[in-house]
């Protein structure tokens, strides 16, 4: 973590709710370190064909625009107020009631009043209003209207990349409006100009040319996922042979490939390896990996509709290559939103596949009959109610549990009671956060949407505030020590996160909890759980 | 002091000015042109406006779920945040519409000295906003009397139940003669009160309000205190208000060009109000009567890995595919011994021949 990010107590004393008294149009916009992510790189830009792309530092005062930069975004507005009815409903409906302001993450981890949501919207609505509104060409500021500048823009950057696009504020709101409807489309137009972040910008890139956001390429994905079932042989005494890229395998298996890269994501796929492995023995299942569509996650989706569309391309692409029944896809949270709302519509119909079946258990998957894609802790919850897993609950026992739901499986997909019912047969201990922090109305990790960087930890830190007071919460009441959930940006920013407000707290996905309980077919008597920390009862036998 | 909210009370009070000055001098503009011109502004402005909307295309299926998704039939689901069928779908809006149900869920965050956040039911709002829509319905049903002669069983039913909640003012000289009177009005004229003292003393809501929200307010809040002055203290000759209201629904207006005498100044005032606020209606955010409609992430069906939304604009993009890929990474997926499409010694001969 940086050294200059302030402690926890200062971050805590720094926060103030009440606005100043001033008009919010009149207070400049402070780019403030530890607040905001590195520019782009121009490499990754041109890579993925994007415009302007040039080396440039958002705290210097010259952005390096294009001489018509305000022609380019009237232009690019005007296009998608045609393309999308929400951002034009959303330009036009908002009362400012403020039924929104205080349910924004960033707002009560900041207290900075241009994170309510509400205004977050106004700074692209007060454009919206002087550019295509006869009122606000008449009335100007008294109707909410200003004209676009260099400061407008830096604001709209600023706080553009200070929503994580989790929605909460669209429950709330009495019309649905939708903050990160607004900032999918505000992050669009900026991208037009060449004013994307670094932290997504090159995973962006990595994922189109080598099929993951790492840029790991084949061999080196291979090598990994190798060095996994090592582990898994040092724990089980079993070594799984998991298939890549296999021509007529029953699933196509798509996770973020966070997971294949970084701790604890590493032990959620050492237990996909092992669950893999299980099926295969015990019901002859094949599954297989890709090295080609090795990114679940989509970056994409934070730059543009149209990226988005390119990067989720492949899924359907290898499906059909490798002539799979259907696919299925791991834990991840934005990934969930992608598929679950955008890729059946942008890269579908994918009629190449079968309406998926389990066929372990017979079951069909109804829901996932068009896209033909199933979440993992759906297939798990499946397996698990027709008693197809053999577990061993007892080996969690010594974690204390609570879950996270990730902000897009929950707002954009609504998957609450699958994870639960899945934890819930594979460990003993499971306490709930308080009501108003979880399911549909669960606080976001801080660092969504692709701001897990690690030059704004500040920010981040603060994002994450109201997730971390809730486990903060069941960790004193309940004892709380493992904190689960289904996504993999989680995975990589709930450590630091708990880290930071938590320390007692530990974050792990749902299949690593799944892999400590399922007793694999003739494997040796375990000792460890997949981190190599003594199983429950074990610690004597521990060295 | 705000300049959002003193310029919109100054907009309403000069228009009241203007009607007070006005009206005596030019009855037919104030009682005939005015009214005609608002309700036409507000037709042909309101029908473009969702025109407008309606043109704009819906790309992508993107409703809020708040719920339980539907999966399996052992998984309870919710029907109605998490609709996954039209009818369902048909409830959540009317809910929306009728109820209000998101802004029922609405909390107040606050974080305690310890540094704990918590977050408490807050229903003001939610109350506030339901009374004011609702008074301002039942008064708008209840003028409908102006409109049609004879006055239809409903209109009077509606008159009934809402005089029937009637306030008793035992001071006596006050209500002697009175008529019955009316929730609505008062409930109206107290509900805007309070909207508007929310905006003005909470900090949050202060720093976000426009002008544009001071102005609406300002002038239900005319529109419902001229009412009532009208009603029972000053009171006004209500058979020629009737008799106006009725040419002017009739079209008679439009022939005769004719106020019928002894309209009384406060009266015009009233008119103006509600002409200005028909007139102002389709540019401002009162739209939000008709946006709620189109919402896409209320008004459409959840399933949607059930069945495949249509965009109608979607367009072939670039995409990385699994050849080129292949041809970057073929020496090393060989060496890794992952399955190729081409081998390494086929590629090469191949290249050779091009
Ligand atoms: S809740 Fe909706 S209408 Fe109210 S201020 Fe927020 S976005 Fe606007
Ligand atoms: S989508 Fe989330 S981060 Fe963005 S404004 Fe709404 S509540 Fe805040």
């Amino acid at each position: 973590m940086a050294d200059e990010t302030p402690k926890a107590a200062q971050l805590l004393a720094k926060i103030n709710y009440t606005p100043q008294a001033k008009q919010w149009m009149d207070v400049p916009v402070q780019i403030r370190k530890g607040m905001y992510c590195y520019a782009g790189n121009p490499k990754s830009l041109e890579y993925l064909g994007f415009p302007n792309a040039r080396q440039w530092n958002p705290v210097e005062e010259d952005w390096k625009l294009p001489e018509n930069w305000q022609q380019i975004l009237h232009e690019g507005f005007k296009e998608r107020l045609e393309r999308f009815r929400s951002i034009k409903v959303f330009m036009d409906i908002c009362v400012r009631c403020g039924a929104c302001a205080d349910k924004c993450h960033f707002f009560i981890g900041t207290g900075d009043p241009k994170n309510m949501p509400v205004l977050r919207a106004e700074l692209l609505r007060s454009i919206y209003r002087n550019d295509f509104t006869t009122a606000g060409k008449l009335f100007g500021k008294l109707a909410g209207a200003r004209p676009m500048t260099l400061e407008v823009l830096k604001e709209w950057w600023y706080y553009l990349f200070q929503c994580t696009e989790c929605r909460r504020c669209s429950l709330f709101c009495p019309y649905g409006i939708d903050t990160a409807e607004i900032t999918i489309f505000g992050r669009e137009l900026l991208n037009l100009l060449g004013l994307n972040i670094d932290w997504i910008a090159t995973p962006a890139a990595n994922c189109y040319r080598t099929g993951n956001h790492l840029g790991i390429q084949p061999h080196a994905f291979k090598d990994m996922i190798d060095f996994f079932c090592d582990d898994i042989e040092t724990i089980t005494g079993l070594k799984p042979e998991p298939n890549f890229n296999m021509k007529g395998a029953d699933i196509l298996f798509v996770t973020p490939s966070g997971d294949v890269f970084a701790d604890p994501g590493t032990y959620t796929c050492m237990g996909y390896i092992m669950l893999f492995h299980y099926l295969k023995e015990k019901y002859g299942l094949k599954v297989t990996w890709s090295t080609y569509a090795s990114e679940g996650g989509n970056f994409g989706f934070f730059t543009s509709h149209e990226t988005m569309k390119r990067l989720n391309a492949k899924m359907y692409l290898e499906a059909k290559r490798l002539g799979v029944k259907w696919i299925l896809g791991g834990e991840c949270g934005h990934m969930w939103r992608v598929i679950h709302q955008y890729m059946d519509t942008m890269n579908g119909p994918a009629d190449f596949l079968q309406e998926p079946v389990n066929p372990i258990t017979g079951t069909k998957f109804e829901n996932a009959k068009s896209t033909k894609m199933v979440h993992i802790a759906e297939f798990l919850a499946d397996l698990i109610k027709h008693g197809k897993l053999d577990l061993k609950p007892e080996r969690n026992d010594n974690k204390i549990l609570t879950f996270h739901d990730s902000c897009n499986t929950s707002r954009g997909m609504g998957m609450f009671d699958e994870p639960r019912y899945v934890i819930q047969n594979v460990a003993n201990h499971f306490y709930e956060m308080p009501a108003n922090t979880i399911r549909e109305q669960t606080f976001c990790c801080g660092s969504g949407s692709g701001l897990n960087a690690g030059e704004n930890m500040e920010q981040r830190m603060a994002g994450g505030l109201p997730r971390a007071n809730a486990v903060k919460y069941v960790h004193e009441k309940f004892g709380v020590n493992m904190l689960a959930c289904v996504c993999a940006i989680d995975r990589a920013a709930l450590p630091p996160l708990m880290q930071y407000w938590v320390p007692e707290v530990q974050v792990t996905g749902l299949t690593e909890l799944v892999a400590n309980a399922l007793v694999l077919p003739e494997e040796q008597e375990r000792t460890t759980d997949l981190r190599g920390e003594p199983l429950p009862g074990m610690e004597e036998a521990d060295e | 002091m705000n300049k959002f909210y003193l310029s919109s009370l100054l907009a309403v009070l000069v228009l009241a000015l203007i009607a007070w000055v006005g009206a005596p001098a030019l009855p037919w503009l104030f009682g005939i042109v005015v009214p005609y011109l608002a309700v036409l502004c507000f037709v042909v402005g309101v029908s473009r406006r969702v025109m407008g909307w309606s043109r704009s295309a819906v790309p992508f299926a993107i409703p809020t779920t708040g719920g339980q998704q539907k999966s399996f039939d052992w998984i309870k689901s919710n029907k109605i945040d998490n609709p996954s069928t039209k009818f369902a779908v048909v409830i959540r809006m009317a809910l929306e519409i009728l109820t209000f149900r998101s802004l029922f869920r609405n909390t107040r965050m606050r974080m305690t000295p310890e540094g704990r956040l918590a977050y408490n039911m807050e229903i003001f709002l939610w109350a506030g906003a339901l009374a004011f829509h609702y008074a301002f319905l039942t008064t708008l049903i209840r003028h409908m009397r102006f409109f049609l002669e004879p006055v239809p069983w409903c209109i009077q039913l509606i008159e009934n139940v809402d005089s029937f909640f009637r306030v008793e003012i035992s001071y006596n000289p006050i209500q002697f003669g009175l008529p019955g009177i009316y929730m609505s009005g008062l409930v109206l004229l107290g509900a805007v009160i309070f909207l508007f003292l929310r905006r003005v003393l909470l900090s949050k809501v202060r720093y976000i309000s426009l002008a544009s929200d001071y102005f609406p307010l300002f002038l239900i809040m005319g529109i419902a205190f001229t009412g009532i002055l009208m009603r029972y203290f000053n009171k006004v000759d209500l058979i020629a208000i009737k008799e106006l209201t009725m040419n002017l629904v009739t079209f008679k207006a439009l022939l005769s060009f004719k106020v019928p005498a002894g309209i009384s100044p406060l009266f015009f005032i009233h008119l103006l109000f509600v002409s200005t606020l028909l007139a102002y209606f389709p540019f401002s955010k009162l739209m939000h009567m008709g946006g709620v409609f189109l919402s896409p992430t209320r008004n459409m069906t959840a399933n949607t890995r059930e069945v495949r939304h249509v965009n109608p604009w979607n367009y072939p993009v670039k995409v990385h595919t699994y050849a080129a890929y292949e041809n970057e990474f073929r020496e090393k997926m060989f060496e890794a011994g992952l399955p190729l499409e081409i081998m390494p010694e086929d590629s090469t001969a191949e290249e050779g021949k091009e």
